[in-house]
């Protein structure tokens, strides 16, 4: 009886373990989404920090309207839409070949793509800023996306998807004379699709929250993307330490993906623990 | 026959030709510019001082001048307190809050949305939310501490002490949720008859975790633990937004400081050679771990 109570009294605890953390983690943004939507005129100050008298969503058109966010959105959509359109293919074709087929030099190719899961990109900024130069590539979208259009992590991930195909499957389909392409989208891809998705979230996440980068090889709003976008907007200097309007700023740039992620949630989660992730 | 032939020979290449865009990509912008580094690092080049304009060979110069450049120490100290005080950090708080979620209780879909949403969110979003939240006086961060009986410095992000420590914090929440996401993944995937046996031998749950489950998810801690690292290395989006490294490099990581040599110095020599150090130290590290990880697998 008494044990049943302290396996009771446990969960209860850790119940609201949780639940502590969970709120302790939420603080920063809550608070954020609070302070973004007090009127400009009754400031957050000593003894008054959370919710003033009324709410308005004014300081968002302002923020809006004192930067060009609406063409940064644009560009970083085509951004992440690009780099996920060119991975997806790069690395479903490279994953294959190196799945389904024996060559000579395999080992070494896959030796100089593991160099790119050792050496990230964000270390090669340097030489990586003198190549776009030279490509003539400078303060363009193009610039920001193109040093991901392979993926050795990708390749790597739906290698290990694909390898769990079973053999005689693909055995099968190649009796009955299917061509490569057949091959792997009827037999390879199926039932790799969670490792894929898992994939495509994660790349899309990335880029859309990379800054240092973009920082550097963009110099004008017609190629700016949001990151660097809100951290100029922030240093302007009429700005100042008005927090209404830096908290709207900041929650502008990152809404469409919150949203995007809370309707996918579930999914994104699953595809994780399905992918070879682990 | 004829058609045979012709077919074979496509398919001798065809591996060759699926492999060609992501070898072309990891070619120009990975092996390509590490060359490109290493070479550069032996001369000296400073596009903004128009007699070193031209490069000159100097030999190990550069090096030299890194090892005995007191900011250098500064930075690389900083650097390595930084991946101490993080990595070990969000990796526990990742496992313990992996723990927490997956327990089949009411609710626990929305603890699990309040640990991951740092994750989606950009590290320089995160830097205003943070610097809003250390605002000194009224922010919620020095507000909490006080209510605890705090009484030190409350400007967080200005003080030469505690700017790194706030980056630090900013890490550790952004981070945390991210690898929790692993661990969820590993747990999920652990036999769950092997969990009744135990429960069945009145192991506690503390015996549990010790000898069944973090043992079972090594390799999800090996893997996460690779990712911490390089991540700490590369995440310094939230320097740029709370600190820009000060005051006077108290919050200068290694990374910053080479864009600060390239970019703002243009000091194209010194900053190759500090490309050339980071890439080494990343190698050594991964290389290292992914050997721990062969032997551990030799043990079992």
């Amino acid at each position: 009886m008494s044990n049943k109570w302290r396996i009771r009294a446990g969960k209860l605890a850790v119940n609201f373990l949780t639940l502590g953390l969970a709120l302790l983690w939420l603080t920063p943004v809550f608070w954020t989404l609070i302070a973004s939507l007090r009127p400009a005129d009754d400031p957050l100050g000593r003894g008054n920090v959370w919710f003033g008298h009324t709410l308005t969503l004014a300081n968002y058109w302002r923020a809006w309207s004192m930067a060009p966010f609406g063409e940064y959105y644009l560009n970083t959509i085509s951004l992440v839409l690009m780099i996920l359109g060119v991975q997806l293919i790069t690395v479903t074709v490279a994953a294959f070949a190196f799945t389904h087929y024996r060559f000579k030099g395999k080992k070494e190719l896959f030796f100089f793509l593991l160099l790119q899961m050792m050496i990230p990109t964000s270390a090669l900024l340097a030489p990586n800023f003198n190549t776009i130069s030279k490509l003539g590539l400078f303060d363009t979208i193009l610039a920001i996306g193109i040093p991901y259009f392979g993926s050795a992590f990708g390749t790597f991930l739906l290698r290990q998807a694909f390898l769990e195909v079973p053999r005689d499957l693909v055995d099968a389909g190649t009796i009955d004379g299917c061509s490569w392409w057949q091959l792997l989208w009827h037999i390879y891809l199926p039932p790799s699709w969670p490792t894929l998705i898992a994939f495509g979230l994660s790349s899309v996440i990335w880029h859309w929250n990379e800054f240092l980068w973009p920082l550097i090889v963009t110099n004008s709003p017609s190629s700016r993307p949001l990151t660097t976008g809100l951290v100029r907007f922030t240093q302007l200097g009429e700005i100042g330490a008005q927090w209404s309007l830096l908290t709207a700023a900041t929650l502008l740039v990152v809404g469409p993906l919150f949203i995007i992620f809370l309707i996918f949630q579930r999914r994104f989660i699953q595809s994780f623990v399905h992918s070879g992730l682990k | 026959m004829e058609k045979e032939t012709a077919r074979s020979k496509i398919d001798r290449y065809l591996p060759y030709l699926l492999v060609l865009p992501t070898f072309a990509f990891v070619l120009l912008f990975t092996v390509w510019p590490t060359l490109s580094a290493f070479y550069r690092s032996f001369f000296r080049q400073r596009l903004n001082i128009a007699k070193f304009r031209i490069p000159t060979f100097i030999g190990l110069g550069n090096y030299a001048n890194i090892f005995s450049d007191p900011h250098f120490h500064r930075v690389f100290a900083n650097t390595l307190l930084y991946i101490i005080g993080t990595v070990p950090i969000s990796i526990l708080l990742g496992f313990l809050f992996a723990m927490l979620v997956n327990r089949k209780v009411r609710n626990v879909g929305l603890a699990r949305l309040a640990f991951f949403h740092t994750t989606i969110l950009p590290m320089v979003s995160a830097a205003t939310v943070w610097m809003f939240f250390f605002t000194p006086g009224y922010g919620l961060f020095n507000t909490a501490l006080v209510a605890l009986g705090y009484d030190g410095p409350q400007n967080w992000t200005g003080s030469p002490n505690l700017a790194l420590l706030a980056v630090m914090i900013v890490a550790i929440w952004k981070n945390a949720g991210y690898y929790m996401i692993f661990y969820l993944a590993g747990l999920q995937n652990l036999p769950t008859s092997l969990y009744e046996a135990v429960g069945l031998d009145g192991a506690s749950w503390w015996q549990t975790i010790w000898y069944l489950t973090l043992p079972l998810l090594r390799r999800t801690t090996l893997f996460i633990t690779t990712i911490a690292f390089i991540d700490s290395f590369r995440t310094i989006d939230d320097i740029f937004g709370l600190t820009s490294g000060g005051p006077s490099e108290a919050s200068t990581v290694l990374l910053y400081y080479l864009w600060q040599k390239r970019f703002e110095q243009l000091d194209i020599g010194f900053s190759s050679a500090l490309t050339v150090i980071l890439i080494l130290l990343l190698l050594v590290f991964t290389i290292t771990n992914f050997r721990v990880s062969e032997k551990g697998e030799e043990d079992v």
